[in-house]
């Protein structure tokens, strides 16, 4: 008996050593938690009773304030939370309520100033810029932001050494890329250094700034995040400032509470923003939560006030239904198919112009993709304003409107230009990135081109970075990409196709075309800037390097209760003026 | 038994070395990179982050430096995240798939062989039955259905259960659960067909015959030597329960390493690919080690090679 009880023993031990092991893990998970001010199990109770104020537990302050923390998802976990390293929307959701930048968006969509006192100063040239920045703004620490700190940012940004994705975003102004590449490219014999870049405080409250060529989008720029400015004297101090709640110092309306990773993101009002009084709720309560059937199961159980990351068939059957808690936010983005120049017979452009025609837009967005899309009528999409402030879409043609027969008789133009038969595409394949949507779209225009234009192409699904792989190597006939906009001036789209962009993966090569760019790049006029963007629009339709569509919408949901949430053209929505009534 | 023990350790670390060098060189063989996006990339921007991470140099260059690195503890800077090393990552995920992989163990090994040894003797009689179809109902639902299901109607309307998140006990309940099902499906009919064969055998008549009672024979020697089998394969079991389902805590948003495996591919995170890979590894050789020797201690007539019986 004696040794059969040791074995036990020893079974049992194991056991207990394995629980110690990891029990203890468990408990400083909800200890990080409860540190942390909010634990889910208390949000959970208290919300599903439903009732008053939900501040979170904070151990120093509970602020029985008027308001209580919106609660939502974010449906990635951020890489960085530092301007200058965010890479995308799931860290630019959260930047665009904790900064500001020169200028910013109001809730109509329009540019206004933000931290600037007033729109810049631009010379006539439109080569240089003076911004003003306010005197009563100030930092969660309660420094003053001032113009050194706008210099210090946008120096950083190209900063070799921190290696931002966005990088690329500063090299409108002087010297800059000089600085990041460490060569001389502009050609004068020297490199810029980090004190000759044309970015100057002047004093505490005056930032000029000298661009290489007039970009007409400047001022706009300035609300992107790679433009939003750091506190100087922190981040010098401290570079891993912004890893931190801790640490993180920000000028925008929120600041940074906690950060769990995968797991929770609070930010709570910041008292020093110059506008805080108009702000009603306390902090924004965010998950990470990245399946969004879960994230929509939560803000249907009543767990979130607002839900951006919504499963397709959702969005579909609420579109259906016309579910008014649904919006269809405007989005600046156009998704389309690359059709590769390099590969005969997609170098003619009546080819390329055929596949556009043949595809039946309507149907796809409302049938197949059903997410409240807008079936493209050309590149740009809508929500670009012209040099009258009116929308650009408006004033160009749809070119590619659905029309099987007139494909048909200029495919077969196109073909026998190029001496082929349709019998060339048999083994070609469309390549699309795993997605279920992006499967079911691909199925339908496979189909459309069959019926509509008696040609057989095959479908590949490959692994998202194989595709972009491939796109970069040329390995491919016809693949699908999308691309949304950074500003909100058509350029933003039209520059994709200047043979010497990074992301023409159509390898698009028109020498008319890029001169025109360039002119329109060197321009500081609007009325000409826009009258050469819509002739390189219709150079694009004509020659169609790609097949354009639809152009994206933003779907998201907001609870009746909630109200003041709005989404300007180029952001997530914003949620800092939004007001909730329990 | 030092011996023993000093051999396995031995040859475990030969494994690992294999595991890294293989995972590094395929890693680097498959198309794509950390840094590529659907967008503008200017060649300058793409060239400086590859110089960044280190992934301008040959190959056979960055195995080294990787190599240095894994010998001082260091499994590097991820390459999505700024914030957090691998080494960060690793070590806040790993307790909470533990939590949820060891509740899912304990709920498989509690009832598991309990379902099975029913099974087994009430053989072809309705407790077999309903035992054996939840058995394949268990094993046959995929984990995301079953966690879809939980969060559906057992969350959704529930106080204590919250959908999805992370913090305290309430939240590793119903991932646990989703996570158990499977290994005590298994576990079940495991024990079922190893109790039987087990029941066959002539020991057992001769404990009955000798007027044992049956409880003492089942508990004392049938269950004892039928568990064997579970014992071996719990090793695989546990391990694979320990490093967290990618599956069930994506749909319960759990911030445990499960979703490490796939995402970090699907990024091309070489780091935390390696990273994951060792750790895993490392979980699974030393379950393996530990199960090994509990089977020599339960089992006196399994001889270790080399050791005098």
């Amino acid at each position: 008996m004696k040794k059969s009880t040791m074995k036990w023993l020893t079974l049992v031990l194991a056991m207990i050593m394995l629980l110690a092991a990891c029990g203890g893990g468990g408990d400083d998970a909800t200890e990080a938690a409860t540190d942390a001010g909010q634990t889910e199990g208390d949000a959970t109770a208290t919300e599903t009773d439903d009732n008053e104020a939900d501040a979170p537990d904070d151990a120093a302050d509970a602020p029985a304030g008027e308001g209580r923390y919106l609660r939502s998802n974010n449906p990635s976990e951020p890489g960085s939370l530092d301007p200058a390293l965010a890479q995308g929307t799931h860290e630019s959701w959260i930047l665009q309520h904790s900064f500001e930048g020169l200028m910013t968006y109001d809730k109509d969509g329009n540019i206004v100033p933000g931290m600037a006192a007033d729109e810049p100063v631009i010379s006539d040239d439109g080569l240089t810029y003076t911004f003003t920045v306010r005197d009563d703004v100030k930092w969660s620490n309660g420094d003053p932001v001032t113009a050194h700190d706008f210099e210090f940012a946008w120096k950083r940004v190209a900063d070799p050494d921190l290696a931002a994705d966005y990088a690329y975003q500063v090299f409108y102004i002087e010297g800059m890329e000089e600085l990041f590449t460490g060569e001389d490219v502009n050609g004068d014999g020297t490199v810029a250094t980090v004190d000759d870049v044309g970015v100057k405080a002047l004093d505490d409250h005056t930032l000029e700034v000298k661009l290489v060529n007039p970009t007409g989008f400047f001022t706009e720029l300035t609300a992107f995040y790679t433009y939003f400015p750091v506190n100087k004297a922190v981040v010098e101090a401290n570079p891993e400032w912004a890893n931190n709640a801790d640490t993180y110092v920000s000028n925008g309306p929120f600041t940074l509470e906690s950060w769990e990773h995968n797991a929770k993101i609070l930010l709570k009002k910041n008292p020093e923003y110059y506008d805080a009084a108009q702000i009603t709720i306390e902090g924004i309560d965010l998950d990470v939560i990245d399946d969004d059937n879960t994230a929509y199961q939560k803000y249907d159980g009543g767990e979130y006030d607002m839900l951006v990351s919504i499963p397709p068939v959702v969005i579909g059957e609420m579109v259906d239904n016309q579910n008014p808690e649904l919006v269809l936010g405007p989005q600046a983005g156009t998704y389309y198919y690359n059709l590769n120049a390099e590969v005969s017979p997609f170098n003619n452009p009546k080819v390329r112009r055929a596949f556009a025609m043949a595809l039946d837009r309507e149907t796809i967005t409302q049938k197949i993709s059903k997410g409240g899309e807008i079936p493209a009528e050309g590149i740009v999409p809508f929500g670009f304003m012209d040099e009258n402030g009116e929308e650009y879409r408006n004033k160009m043609e749809n070119s590619i409107a659905f029309d099987a027969a007139g494909a048909k008789a200029l495919l077969e133009e196109g073909l026998a230009e190029e001496g082929v038969t349709v019998d060339v595409f048999n083994d070609m394949a469309l390549l699309y990135n795993t997605s279920e949507t992006h499967r079911l779209i691909a199925q339908a225009v496979q189909e459309m081109w069959r019926t509509n234009l008696g040609i057989n192409i095959g479908l590949e699904n490959v692994d998202f970075q194989v595709k972009l792989d491939r796109e970069k190597a040329g390995d491919y006939q016809i693949s699908r990409a999308g691309w949304i906009g950074d500003y909100a001036d058509p350029m933003t789209m039209l520059d994709l196709w200047h043979s010497e962009s990074s992301f023409n993966d159509a390898n698009y090569n028109n020498p008319e075309y890029d001169a025109l760019i360039d002119s329109i790049k060197a321009s500081p006029d609007q009325a000409f800037r826009f009258e050469k963007m819509r002739e390189a629009e219709n150079m694009l339709n004509e020659d169609m390097p790609v097949v354009p569509v639809y152009f994206y919408t933003l779907p998201y949901l907001v609870k009746p209760n909630v109200e003041g949430v709005y989404k300007t053209l180029l952001n997530f929505p914003t949620v800092t003026y939004a007001t909730i009534t329990d | 038994m030092a011996k023993f023990i000093i051999r396995r350790v031995f040859l475990a670390i030969v494994t690992v070395w294999v595991i890294i060098t293989v995972t590094f060189f395929l890693m680097k063989a498959i198309p794509g990179d950390p840094f590529r996006k659907e967008g503008k990339m200017p060649a300058v921007v793409y060239e400086n982050l590859l110089a960044k991470y280190g992934l301008d140099k040959p190959v056979t260059e960055q195995y080294g430096i990787y190599l240095k690195n894994i010998l001082r503890g260091d499994l590097g800077a991820s390459m999505k995240s700024r914030v957090e090393t691998v080494n960060d990552m690793v070590s806040r995920g790993a307790p909470v798939s533990f939590q949820i992989g060891i509740q899912a163990f304990i709920i498989a090994i509690l009832f598991g062989p309990a379902l099975g040894a029913i099974a087994a003797l009430f053989q072809n009689r309705l407790p077999d039955y309903i035992s054996m179809i939840l058995a394949i109902i268990g094993i046959s639902v995929p984990s995301f259905i079953l966690a879809t299901l939980l969060i559906q109607y057992v969350a959704k309307g529930s106080e204590f259960f919250p959908i999805g998140g992370w913090g305290t006990f309430a939240h590793s309940v119903l991932p646990a659960v989703a996570l158990s099902v499977m290994p005590l499906a298994a576990t079940a009919r495991l024990m079922r067909s190893s109790m039987l064969e087990v029941l066959g055998q002539d020991y057992i008549k001769t404990a009955k015959s000798k007027g044992i009672s049956q409880f003492a024979v089942i508990m004392g020697h049938a269950v004892r030597n039928a568990i064997l089998p579970i014992v071996s394969q719990m090793g695989t079991t546990i391990s694979n329960l320990l490093v967290g389902s990618f599956v069930v805590e994506k749909i319960f948003g759990v911030p445990g390493i499960g979703r490490f495996f796939v995402d970090s591919v699907i990024n091309r995170d070489y780091t935390l690919i390696m990273g994951i890979t060792i750790f895993y590894a490392v979980v699974l050789i030393s379950m393996l080690l530990i199960v090994d020797i509990l089977y020599i201690l339960i089992d006196p007539r399994i001889k270790l090679t080399g050791e005098a019986a």
